[in-house]
């Protein structure tokens, strides 16, 4: 219990500093950290696929190409920097209070909350949940990282010039 | 079979943009229009097999579980219908071959994903295919490139990520408590336990995020930036159809297969409905761009679905599809007005323009019909839908709310017989005296919107009744 407590509080740091740190770089390794701690959680719910597909994913890839694309904008000078990190703290310095309050809330709550394990999935393998319960969303998903590419595509490209 | 909705139009891009694009761009434009006349017939084949039964076409792959009823068709005719006017619009505004091939295969996957949330049966799945439907129109609205487009599609962007999160935030719980993402099991689940915190949380999360997509007051600030800044084919798409799919229509459906309704959420939509529809009337009255006083009508006319649903019996549910089919034919068709006076004047100004109806008679004609549709003068198609959406608020004992409805209506005639005596009617500006009718692409649609507005609304007294019945079978009522 005290890990796992531990392990959240970590997760709810990571995740602030992502958002209020003062570049956008810093924003993408905090995504990085909050997705591998979050993978440690996945883990010990039992969970090892998901937690596979969170670390290569939401860790590993993600945080890359968002890297790769703020490598490719002019950065901040470090007075600029320091202009945009005194803005955002004046922007977001409730966010932690928040947290803490509505922690300390759902607490005195003393919610019991009344849950299930998904049936059918949890008796599956896998696999066979994705490729045959699953597969309407399969193709869903298939066809957004389609309109994904598209859109890029179409809407980055060079235009011809006309008149 | 219903899979074919979603599959065929999806496979259609891959095909026309893979091995043969050349002959692709000459051919885009004929396939999207009969695929959109084909959804339209699809509707009426009564074969239920076709609609419900997975008959494994395919072997073990798109062995998909799909269903529809008389809601999900009526949706998939609007599609269909919107879909082909869009095309005609895109054929008319685009003439660069690329960009117009590149415009329809965007509209084509748009079509797909909302035929595939029509069909969903599954509460994840339709989440997927409304972001399918979400970037298509990301797409769509900042097709120009322009600086106007593309702050109007990041605002769309911004506000549709919150409601994705709050969706799959509420999608988790639902899941959580029910131990699946079906329709009929989370239903079966609710049935016994619908007082429980998480499913609470669970169920206010999904419809704020439905409300934000449907773009009601207060949620409606991406809307008007949106449909105005988009390209004109966008526009009437967007306007017609998108949204309401995206936003009501899911609604409908997640109230009906899967939540049902209660008090509170009765209490909910009814003031939601209601703000939206007179505070968006009262927008729209302000407006002097012909865009955006027909983007901050959708509001007001979105409001009216979300009062008919409030009302919770098959009686408001029936008069809230009527009025999201009606919505479809006569936003459509005065999106497709404004398009041909803004190409034709250059201007969307209504405080500038003045006695078009000489120079503009299809345009002219056509938009005082659909106004007046929208504004629910009989015997126009607005006006049974409306008139059923009061009839059954007024039934339901919420009779403040029938009141609001019909003074809501007033304030529709209100800024539509402004916007008609300003843009058609009216001293006629000197500057604009060389004006002619806009091409054969955008009259068609129009022409063939107005007269199915008009055909609706004189059968409509034949109609209506088999069609109330047939809500009433799934309400269960």
């Amino acid at each position: 219990m005290f890990l796992e407590v531990l392990i959240l509080i970590f997760l709810t740091a990571a995740a602030l500093w992502t958002v209020m740190t003062r570049s956008l770089l810093r924003s993408a390794m905090g995504l990085a950290l909050t997705s591998a701690i979050l993978t440690v959680i996945i883990f010990r719910l039992n969970a090892p696929l998901a937690g596979v597909f969170e670390l290569s994913v939401c860790a590993g890839l993600i945080p890359v190409l968002f890297i790769s694309v703020i490598s490719l904008t002019q950065a901040l000078t470090y007075k600029e920097a320091l202009e945009h990190m005194k803005s955002r703290f004046a922007r977001f310095w409730a966010l932690p209070l928040i947290v803490i309050i509505a922690g300390i809330i759902l607490i005195l709550m003393n919610v019991k909350l009344k849950t299930k394990l998904p049936l059918p999935e949890s008796q599956a393998d896998v696999r066979f949940v994705m490729w045959h319960l699953r597969q309407f969303d399969l193709l869903g998903q298939i066809i957004i990282l389609f309109t994904g590419v598209f859109g890029v595509v179409i809407l980055f490209k060079e235009r011809k010039k006309s008149g | 079979m219903s899979a074919l909705l979603v599959l065929v139009p999806f496979f259609s891009v891959l095909i026309l943009n893979l091995p043969f694009r050349p002959a692709g761009k000459k051919l885009v434009f004929g396939v999207a229009a009969i695929l959109s006349l084909l959804q339209m017939a699809a509707v009426f084949i009564p074969d239920s097999a076709f609609w419900r039964v997975n008959q494994n076409a395919f072997g073990n792959i798109f062995n998909f579980e799909l269903s529809a009823d008389i809601l999900s068709k009526l949706v998939l005719f609007c599609i269909g219908m919107v879909s082909f006017s869009a095309l005609f619009t895109t054929r008319y505004f685009i003439q660069d071959s690329d960009e117009r091939f590149n415009f329809i295969n965007v509209i084509l996957i748009a079509v797909a994903g909302m035929n595939g949330v029509v069909l969903a049966q599954d509460i994840f799945s339709l989440y997927v295919f409304l972001e399918i439907t979400a970037v298509a129109s990301f797409i769509l609205i900042a097709f120009n490139r322009d600086a106007l487009g593309l702050e109007g599609a990041f605002k769309y962007l911004l506000l549709s990520g919150v409601a994705t999160v709050l969706m799959i935030a509420g999608i988790a719980l639902l899941m959580l408590s029910a131990g699946s993402t079906n329709f009929s099991v989370i239903h079966s689940v609710l049935l016994n336990h619908n007082k429980d915190f998480l499913i609470s949380l669970a169920i206010g999360l999904f419809i704020t995020a439905l409300f934000i997509k449907s773009g009601l007051m207060p949620f409606h600030g991406w809307l008007p930036d949106a449909y105005t800044s988009a390209p004109a084919s966008a526009s009437v798409f967007l306007a017609g159809v998108v949204t309401k799919v995206a936003g009501v229509y899911v609604l409908i459906r997640i109230l009906v297969s899967v939540i049902g309704f209660s008090a509170s959420i009765k209490s909910v939509l009814l003031f939601a409905g209601a703000i939206s529809a007179v505070i968006g009337a009262i927008a729209a009255l302000t407006q002097s761009d012909f865009k955006r006083m027909l983007s901050y009508s959708s509001i007001s006319q979105v409001g009216y679905i979300i009062l008919g649903i409030g009302s919770g019996t098959p009686l408001g549910i029936a008069g809230a599809a009527l009025h999201i089919f009606n919505h479809a034919t006569f936003k459509s068709l005065l999106f497709i007005n404004s398009a041909a006076v803004e190409s034709e004047l250059g201007s969307r100004d209504i405080e500038k323009m003045g006695g078009l109806a000489k120079q503009m008679p299809v345009t002219s004609v056509t938009s005082v019909l659909g106004s007046l549709s929208c504004a629910g003068i009989p015997p126009l198609a607005g006006f049974w839908s409306k008139l059923v959406i009061i009839i059954a608020l007024w039934l339901a004992g919420y009779k403040i709310f029938a009141v609001i409805a019909v003074l809501a209506s007033i304030l529709t005639l209100a800024y539509f017989l402004t916007l008609q005596r300003k843009v058609f009617f009216g001293k006629p500006n000197d500057e604009f005296k060389d004006i002619k009718e806009a091409g054969f692409s955008l009259a068609f649609p129009a022409l063939l919107l107005a007269a199915l507005m008009v055909g609706v609304g004189i059968f409509s007294p034949w109609v209506l009744n088999g069609f109330i019945l047939s809500f009433s079978s799934i309400l269960g009522g």
